[in-house]
């Protein structure tokens, strides 16, 4: 038995077999029935196998997984705000070089165990980033020819 | 012996130096714990599509070749197993390591793997066209089957919960029907415009391996791994060379263990090296000196492991089943370049499936050679704090999966798929049988349907799928894994309960 509250198993197994019933619903339910023949078989053995999941969630008896705890979820908040801002966001409106730089510059010094105190950690840091994109656009935009979207700066 | 024919076409300048390439880089990328050959080879597809399909595949082929042999370099100098299939290495490689015989164990080590590899790769020469040819007789209900049992065998032996690992074998399969339908031209779940088309399997392949490395990477937060790299004193070469021809036992059990373990899909280096540590324990005559920093002890890992790369291959290129999901990110490399393996792979492809499997035996030699040398180096490289690993991983898989086709959309699916799955596996999913769910299920779904219309024309569904030694060999395959894998989980619980409570009552007492 795994040592987490069980209550993070009830809601991610019900969340999943939430998605299995929908899929299953929209596979017996769409047209062409033709076009959902496979997908109908598929969405029934994925929504069995997700309601059996959660009713062993509700009832207790997950024997695997170990959840998240609160200190690594405080650990990865930050770190997962800014992949997300990146990728979602920053990526497509500031241009991929300039919105890599600065999340590559934020991860880097949030999660580098090394003082923030000294001047030589943030040179460091910065010559890390710098270093990082250099490879990054000789690899990309001189040597693969990747024109990566360059909106508002570069 | 066709491969001696395309031999030389390893050797031309281009495709040597990337197999040079591949095998350096793959050795260090190797090292790095957190770094697994699955995610290596996943972050190094974007850097294919400008090469020539033969090309690519050297390049990936020699990393997935290298990087399970790298791995050894920080099981034995750090104590921390660079990918799960070192983690029998450390157990003897590190207490050598740190007995003062730390090159004396990586020699072992890359001379066990290159043993081991190149038996491995052999076994992919011969025994690959002899079932490709018998794969040619295989009907769309057999196709049909065989990819329901690539899921399912994958999906049963690599979770740690049976109903999970077919459950998360499910949602690939049904990830892989977003989209249009091959045959109405329907559109298909299709709930946002970056999956209008359908999910990429290469943006998907890396977010779904790399992502849950980098947020679990974050969990860290800011600590830092403290292990020392134990420095190296100069060891003869010839001396370790003797070592290994002397625990042939060893390097025997390893070699076949490995080979063995390889050809059953889903079945990684993990075990691999696991078994082979522990039968080579059992029938060694120095059973008491494993753990204490004998040699058989990794002699008998490091073959292993490696042995298991070439058979783990033959699957894929014979039925186009991939048998784990490094050779599931392999497919992906085929299949960027129009090339769909199987057993017409070796008639209409040869020049590229040969030299591919003749670039992975010098590969062997190559990473031999190279890992004694950059050995040192690759420790180094392994001690890159995980915030630089996290955001060098993040940039290349974010760069990566939008080169595939010039889309956003694939950033969007990758990064979705790849948070998605790290939670998921908290919660006790596995990332291996939704790859192969993702991959297999255009196979499973296509044959189904032509299936469906010759049964239909001619002697019904049930007939045509559920009869013949063929089909029912395969049904039998998939039950035989699921009810394994029930039992042993069974068993294992069985255990562990009773585990549990003896260690509670010693506390107590």
């Amino acid at each position: 038995m795994t040592s987490l509250p069980r209550s993070q198993h009830i809601i991610a197994s019900g969340l999943i077999a939430a998605v299995g019933v929908t899929i299953a619903y929209i596979s017996y339910t769409q047209e062409p029935a033709e076009a959902y023949v496979f997908p109908r078989l598929i969405s029934s053995v994925f929504a069995v196998l997700a309601i059996w999941t959660f009713v062993k969630a509700v009832l207790g008896r997950t024997k695997v997984g170990n959840g998240i705890s609160g200190d690594a979820m405080l650990k990865m908040a930050p770190g997962l705000v800014v992949t997300l801002v990146y990728v979602f966001w920053a990526a497509k409106a500031l241009g991929f070089y300039t919105a890599t730089t600065i999340a590559f510059f934020i991860l880097v010094s949030l999660y580098d165990p090394a003082p923030h105190t000294q001047l030589k950690t943030w040179v460091k840091r910065i010559a890390i980033t710098a270093g990082f994109m250099l490879v990054m656009y000789g690899l990309f935009a001189q040597l693969l020819n990747v024109f990566t979207p360059r909106e508002t700066l570069f | 012996m066709d491969f001696l024919f395309y031999m030389g076409d390893v050797f031309t300048p281009i495709n040597f130096g990337l197999l040079l390439l591949g095998t350096i880089g793959g050795l260090i990328l190797g090292a790095t714990p957190g770094l697994s050959p699955t995610m290596a080879v996943a972050l190094l597809i974007p850097f294919t599509f400008q090469l020539e399909p033969q090309q690519g595949l050297i390049l990936l082929g020699a990393a997935y070749t290298s990087t399970v042999a790298g791995g050894a370099v920080s099981a034995i100098l750090l104590k921390i197993p660079g990918a799960p299939a070192n983690i029998a290495t450390t157990l003897d490689g590190h207490t050598m390591a740190t007995k003062g015989e730390g090159a004396k164990a990586l020699q072992l080590s890359f001379l066990a793997s290159a043993v081991g590899g190149l038996f491995g790769v052999f076994l992919l020469i011969f025994l690959t066209p002899v079932l490709a040819q018998w794969a040619l007789a295989f009907g769309p209900s057999h196709l049909f089957w065989l990819a329901i049992l690539g899921v399912t065998v994958i999906g049963t032996l690599d979770s740690s919960s049976v109903v999970k690992g077919l459950l998360a074998g499910c949602i690939g399969l049904w990830l892989a029907t977003i989209g249009f339908d091959d045959i109405m031209g329907a559109q298909r779940f299709i709930f946002h415009p970056s999956v209008s088309g359908g999910i990429n399997v290469i943006p998907a392949l890396i977010g779904l391996f790399a992502i849950p490395q980098v947020i679990t990477m974050f969990t860290k937060g800011r600590s830092s791994d403290d292990a020392e790299i134990i420095s190296v004193k100069r060891h003869p070469i010839r001396l370790a060379f003797v070592e290994v021809l002397r625990r042939k036992t060893a390097l025997f059990i390893g070699t076949i263990t490995g080979t063995i373990i390889g050809l059953i899909p889903g079945v990684g280096g993990q075990i691999a090296g696991l078994v082979a540590y522990d039968q080579s324990k059992k029938f060694s005559r120095e059973s008491e000196k494993f753990g204490t920093g004998h040699s058989e002890g990794v002699i008998a890992a490091e073959s292993a492991n490696n042995a298991m790369v070439g058979p783990s291959l033959v699957p894929l290129l014979t039925l186009s089943i991939p048998g784990s999901p490094t050779a599931a990110v392999l497919l992906g490399g085929l299949l960027i370049h129009g090339i769909f393996p199987g057993p017409d792979l070796f008639m209409n492809y040869p020049q590229v499936a040969w030299t591919f499997i003749d670039s992975m035996l010098i590969g062997q030699i190559l990473m031999c050679i190279f890992g004694l040398y950059i050995a040192g180096l690759a420790a180094r490289v392994a001690r890159v704090p995980h915030a630089v690993m996290a955001a060098v991983v993040l940039g290349l898989a974010v760069f990566g999966s939008y080169s595939v086709q010039n889309s956003m959309g694939d950033v969007y699916v990758m990064a979705s798929l790849g948070v998605g799955m790290y939670f998921l596996e908290r919660f006790g999913f596995s990332a291996a049988p939704l790859v192969l769910g993702l991959i297999l299920g255009p196979i499973a779904e296509a044959n189904f349907i032509q299936g469906s219309m010759i049964a239909n024309a001619t002697v019904g569904m049930g007939s045509y799928f559920f009869t013949g030694w063929l089909n029912w060999l395969l049904i039998l395959i998939v039950l035989a894994s699921v009810s394994y894998s029930i039992w042993m989980e069974v068993a294992q619980r069985r255990y562990t309960t009773k585990d549990d409570a003896v260690a509670k009552e010693e506390a107590m007492s």
